[in-house]
């Protein structure tokens, strides 16, 4: 299914030089195993123009070793790779105990494709053609991901508050009432907050949808949260960024 | 018929005679019991009367010596014309009897024997064949008694020649009849040969000919013909599909060059950056038009039907419209649904999410009242082996004539294409269903569309 036309062609109007969220992203170690030259040359460009640091692997062999060795906040890896593919990759990661996010890219698109791709221990998948935009913000979750503890029952992103156990959400001690739709919607929010969040991360995470509903549904439904979170206080916390996506200011 | 004229070659043939060895051995031994049986019992029934004459005869010899013999051989011919009997004395000499001494000596003695009838041997006629027993009493006279058995020859002959003429003809005809019966089987064969040819060389609205008797050879015809119906049925959306590919894809690439020429032209970064942003938009346009193009063949390819599981599908009707409900009310109208846990179908949550979606969708930019506004009410229901799915709107709904139409690839009521869409929508629904074993009706919701997904229900197992 077309993941990320939508979401891709919103992405292209973000203005991408001026990063008005860069102070909250952090200079992550990313490691790209793809061998198309001229699409693995376009994309580590792309991410050390972000702030990154990258290396590139041309084939499966060299990138699991390069991974093996260690120090990467995230692994970017095509399916299709020659000498060892990309899933062979990923399971050899996974079977040396190696918990690197990872981000799998592939032609392939269908649901069945990204459900292998998951199972082999990939963290998240994107389809070819994606926008880069999308890629960063995804590779960007992914690196922040580890720095949630997965057993924190309470999210916080200033003075929000998600308590996952007993599921209620107050901001400035005063209670937010949602739906069970909206909680998990905040809830992703606020795992990736000081991150942009995709209109195509959202559609995969919160509703497990993995195509293109052509409508923008999605902005529908964050600007009602929005008007459950924001309404009555002086300082925005979910924020669209412009052509981008959405963001929880984290501080 | 020029394309295959071999009677002798074909099936039928082969059966024909096959039948008809079996057929004449049948025969044969019908015929051939009849035969033996008739004949036999004639033959035993002279043998039984001269029998009785001999042992008659033969008595009175042993009671009444030879005149006793001559006065019995007397009286049996007086009551029974027919017979001939020979008696002769030891010398030779003829005692009594109608029959002259046919070569007493050369005949073997006290056995049956067969001998020609000479001239003036009693009422028989000359050149006859009789048949008899030939009697030497031990030093006195020899008796032969006889009956002229040449009708029983002549019957015996005629039987015989009849059965090989009966089998002759039998075998002729049956081998004509397996002719003519091969040569009109050969000769449909082979107009159905001739047709699927025509076919071949391009005449896609040829169909086998029939017959009307309801044979199997109609029987494969009108399977074929159907076939044909459908092949020229997806033949005819194929060229459809193809020449609206072109147009779709023509007309985003034609503006997009359009774009990139202009923009070559342009100084200002500003410019030249509006129409790059421009040209992705297009790109991406397209990429989503190929996109929807390979999930539908993906569908028609049947290869995700082994990944589908039972599922309620009132769950994913819920998620749909809770996904979508706000941006009805967003646009002032409604999307409401009326649905039941239950609905158990084999399906994939992904597929008949999207599919639900494209309905709601297509409501939504379709579906608009007069008023504005779209009011969408999804249902879901139980109806016999069915669940019915169905999405309704109170919009200007499609014409009769369009409905079977607009489930082809790029078909776009909306002819000037002006407003968002790839015409798959609709297409991506149908193979979604055909995918899952349903079928999508399109109908009058008075007013509006309804659409209805109908698919076939899972009952729980005990």
């Amino acid at each position: 299914m077309p993941a990320s036309n939508t979401a891709a062609t919103q992405l292209k109007h973000a203005d991408l030089t001026k990063r008005p969220w860069e102070g909250t992203a952090k200079v992550m170690r990313i490691l790209v195993i793809e061998d198309d030259k001229d699409a693995a040359s376009w994309l580590v460009k792309g991410l050390k123009e972000s702030g990154h640091v990258v290396d590139l692997a041309n084939d499966g062999e060299q990138g699991l070793g390069m991974a093996s060795d260690g120090g990467y906040d995230v692994l970017i890896v095509d399916r299709m790779l020659p000498r060892l593919d990309g899933l062979a990759v990923i399971k050899g990661l996974r079977g040396a105990d190696n918990k690197v996010p990872i981000l799998i890219l592939s032609a392939l698109s269908d649901v069945d494709e990204r459900v292998k791709g998951l199972r082999a221990g990939g963290d998240d998948y994107l389809a070819k053609p994606y926008s880069f935009a999308e890629l960063l913000a995804r590779v960007e979750g992914l690196g922040a991901r580890k720095l949630l503890d997965p057993k924190d029952a309470k999210l916080r992103a200033m003075d929000l508050e998600m308590d996952l156990m007993t599921r209620t959400v107050t901001r400035a001690g005063k209670p937010i009432v949602l739906q069970p739709r909206e909680f998990k919607l905040l809830e992703f929010l606020m795992r990736n907050a000081g991150h942009i969040v995709t209109r195509t991360m959202l559609l995969e995470n919160v509703w497990d949808y993995h195509f293109d509903p052509q409508t923008n549904v999605i902005d529908v439904h964050v600007s009602r949260l929005r008007g459950k979170v924001d309404k009555g206080f002086a300082q925005p916390l979910l924020q669209t960024v412009r052509g981008a996506g959405y963001m929880i200011r984290a501080r | 018929m020029r394309v295959n004229t071999k009677p002798f070659r074909t099936s039928t043939f082969r059966l024909a005679a096959l039948y008809l060895l079996f057929f004449s051995v049948s025969i044969w031994a019908v015929l051939g019991y009849i035969y033996y049986n008739t004949v036999s019992l004639l033959e035993r029934q002279n043998e039984e009367t001269i029998t009785a004459d001999v042992t008659g005869l033969t008595d009175e010899y042993r009671i009444a010596g030879i005149p006793g013999l001559i006065d019995a051989t007397n009286r049996r011919l007086g009551e029974n014309p027919n017979i001939l009997i020979m008696l002769a004395g030891p010398d030779g000499q003829q005692l009594a009897g109608n029959l002259r001494s046919p070569n007493i000596n050369l005949l073997p003695d006290n056995s049956w024997i067969d001998f020609s009838i000479g001239q003036g041997d009693g009422n028989a006629t000359l050149g006859h064949v009789a048949h008899g027993f030939n009697v030497q009493f031990p030093f006195g006279p020899q008796m032969i008694v006889a009956l002229d058995v040449e009708d029983l020859n002549q019957f015996r002959e005629i039987i015989r020649e009849s059965l090989i003429w009966a089998m002759g003809l039998a075998v002729l005809m049956g081998l004509g009849g397996a002719f003519i019966m091969s040569r009109n089987f050969l000769r449909r064969v082979d107009a159905i040969t001739e047709t699927s040819r025509s076919i071949m060389r391009g005449n896609l609205a040829g169909r086998m000919p029939v017959s009307g008797s309801g044979d199997e050879l109609d029987r494969l015809a009108q399977s074929l013909n159907e076939m044909l119906d459908q092949i020229e049925r997806l033949m005819s959306g194929m060229r459809e599909v193809s020449s609206n590919v072109a147009h779709d894809l023509k007309t985003p690439l034609t503006r997009l060059r359009a774009r990139a020429e202009a923009a070559l032209r342009q100084r200002g970064r500003a410019e030249i950056q509006s129409a790059l942003q421009q040209t992705l938009d297009d790109c991406d346009q397209l990429l989503s038009t190929f996109n929807a193009l390979l999930s539908i063949a993906q569908l028609e390819s049947g290869q995700q039907r082994a990944s589908l599981q039972v599922l309620d599908a009132n769950d994913i009707i819920a998620d749909v419209v809770d996904l979508y409900a706000p941006v009805a009310e967003e646009r002032d109208g409604v999307l409401d649904m009326e649905s039941r846990p239950g609905l158990r179908i084999l399906a994939k949550r992904e597929l008949l999410a999207q599919a639900l979606i494209n309905l709601i969708d297509n409501a939504l930019k379709h579906g608009m009242s007069p008023d504005g506004a779209a009011h969408i009410s999804v249902q879901g229901q139980k109806l016999g082996d069915e669940v019915v799915i169905t999405v309704g709107d109170k919009g200007q709904g499609i014409a009769e004539k369009d409905r079977q139409r607009v489930l082809n690839r790029f078909v776009r009521l909306d002819e000037s294409r002006s407003r968002p869409g790839n015409g798959l929508g609709l297409s991506l629904v149908s193979s979604v269903v055909n995918l899952l074993g349903g079928k999508l009706i399109l109908a009058d919701n008075h007013p509006g569309l309804k659409a209805e997904l109908r698919l076939p229900l899972v009952r729980a197992t005990p």
